[in-house]
């Protein structure tokens, strides 16, 4: 069989694998999407009066916050969700099936991208339910056409595709599942400190660099723009280029990795 | 092959099945190269290394048809190797259980039954019967002879003599990552003097002077002992017995001691050459 066909039904024959542990064991998956949902409801319902007095310049309601905070936390559920990935890479490297699949004439690459695609899969159901719980506490896009939809859907899986690549290359540099979890904390903590709760010039002005020059601050701007209509600016490209310098960067990393001699 | 712990039997599995690159050499693995070509390599064997190498978070059934499909085989067929391998290896009953429940002897035979879903010509076997009770041990050992007797070449590792006795055709002794020795078990045990007749006196006076008489004799003062060096036929008994009749000795018990595995590997890989252990815990 010639590469690509055998590439794509091994990949296609580890995703399944994947998905079935993902399956059989779901509190992984659910634990990380607790993260984001407790963080939405928090911010909304706790500190949400202040937060929308803040953001409106004082008359805000309720509401202008959720449709301010919505696209942050979507964003965070891609970072919290993708620990997932890290670590079950991590766990499943330790496994003495991985070494049974080295010696088979496989495609090399498959035991990784049937992890990647799996993660993505996993991801954007992950969003899904996120997006419910935001529906069913008021969000609503004012005025996004089907083709705004589309891209922002699509850059999420973008997203989910950079940030996964990463998390896979952190759990294949780490010995246990424990430091892949720690290893792949700040994909959790970045958007904490991102434009996605308070907009980024409302923060100290020497902080605002690490806002800005993150991959999170324009993902969650352009995902605004999209679904709310407020300016995207250079935003959108930024977006873009950070996720595909970090996919190619997690290939990279997690291919050579992959590669080497096992302990 | 046959080594004690730490003798480098795992790392030689492991550089055979591609697992791991070897510094140097020049290897070939089913007529393939393994620096060039490995893939076909991977093509040829089949590998159970010595730490379960099945997936534990699914079921038997379905680590077998992960096998099938990662071997291309049609989907009917795939199902129908999964019952036969499965019925083979006893693990029918076990089969919509997850594998992290089986018990030692059972995650080993799944272990080997998934290697076998591809018809493999080669098998590495790395000590397979480790850890197990004696009789998963015994039945592991029916269905490598049973291997062996469809004509697939199995490479297998092992620390116990007697496996090795039991099961190889060819034997090699590895020791500090050398081969010490190899050859049919035979061969191996001619390589070394362990033979020898055993003779045991009660009668310390006796013992003195059969010592005295006889010369070449390795003494055991302890035991009353004396051991001559023997090959164990008939014909070198009968002159150790003539000899004893005109010197007049007689000792109350005579031994033959015929050179078994055991001395070959404790000739071959004796305290002198003592394996140094890599340090598992330093991580």
């Amino acid at each position: 069989m010639s590469t690509l066909p055998l590439a794509v039904r091994d990949s296609t024959t580890m995703l399944r694998r994947n998905l079935l542990h993902a399956r059989r064991y779901p509190s992984l998956t659910l634990n990380l999407l607790l993260t984001p949902i407790m963080m939405l409801l928090l911010f909304v319902y706790i500190f949400g009066d202040v937060m929308s007095a803040g953001i409106g310049g004082g008359n805000a309601d309720r509401s202008d916050y959720i449709a301010y905070i919505v696209p942050g936390i979507l964003m965070m559920t891609i970072g919290s969700t993708v620990i997932g990935a890290a670590v079950s890479v991590s766990t499943d490297m330790a496994e003495g099936v991985i070494a049974r699949f080295r010696t088979m004439a496989i495609h090399r690459g498959s035991v990784i991208i049937g992890h990647v695609v799996g993660s993505v899969l996993q991801v954007l159901a992950s969003l899904l339910l996120v997006a419910a719980v935001a529906l069913a506490i008021g969000f609503r896009s004012t005025d996004a056409t089907a083709l705004e939809w589309l891209a922002a859907f699509a850059l999420l899986a973008l997203f989910a595709l950079a940030l996964t690549w990463i998390a896979v290359g952190m759990g294949l540099a780490s010995p246990n599942a424990e430091a892949a979890s720690n290893m792949a904390m700040p994909l959790i903590l970045l958007p904490l400190i991102s434009s996605a709760f308070i907009p980024a010039d409302t923060m100290p002005g020497w902080f605002q660099p690490i806002a800005q020059y993150q991959p999170f601050t324009p993902a969650i701007e352009t995902l605004r723009g999209l679904l709310l209509g407020t300016e995207i600016g250079n935003n959108g490209w930024i977006a873009i280029t950070w996720c595909i310098a970090l996919s190619a960067l997690g290939y990279l990393w997690s291919t050579s990795l992959f590669n080497r001699d096992p302990k | 092959m046959l080594g004690p712990n730490g003798a480098g039997k795992t790392t030689a599995v492991k550089i055979l099945s591609t697992l791991i690159t070897a510094d140097a050499g020049d290897l070939h693995v089913g007529g393939h190269d393994l620096a060039t070509d490995p893939q076909a390599v991977r093509a040829a064997i089949g590998v159970t290394g010595q730490f379960s190498a099945v997936d534990g978070l699914i079921t038997g059934e379905e680590n077998m048809l992960l096998m099938a499909d990662l071997h291309h085989l049609p989907k009917s067929q795939g199902r129908q190797v999964t019952a036969d391998l499965l019925e083979r290896f006893d693990l029918t009953e076990a089969a919509r259980k997850p594998a992290s429940t089986y018990s030692g002897g059972m995650k080993r035979r799944l272990d080997l039954a998934m290697t076998l879903v591809g018809s493999p010509r080669i098998i590495f076997l790395d000590e397979p019967t480790t850890g197990l009770d004696p009789r998963s041990r015994h039945n592991m050992w029916q269905i490598i002879r049973a291997l062996v007797s469809d004509g697939v070449t199995v490479f297998l590792t092992t620390q116990y003599l007697e496996e090795a006795d039991e099961l190889a055709d060819r034997i090699a002794v590895l020791s500090n990552g050398r081969i010490a020795a190899e050859g049919t078990a035979d061969e191996l045990k001619r390589l070394i003097p362990g033979g020898h007749v055993r003779l045991r006196f009660e009668d310390p006076q006796a013992y003195e002077s059969a010592a005295t008489a006889l010369g070449e004799v390795t003494r055991d003062d302890e035991a009353l002992t004396l051991q001559i060096p023997s090959g164990g036929t008939q014909r070198e008994l009968r002159a150790i017995l003539d000899w004893l009749d005109t010197e007049n000795i007689e000792a109350d018990e005579l031994t033959v001691h015929t050179p078994d595995l055991d001395d070959v590997f404790f000739a071959l890989t004796g305290p002198a050459t003592l394996p140094h252990q890599p340090k598992e815990n330093a991580r």
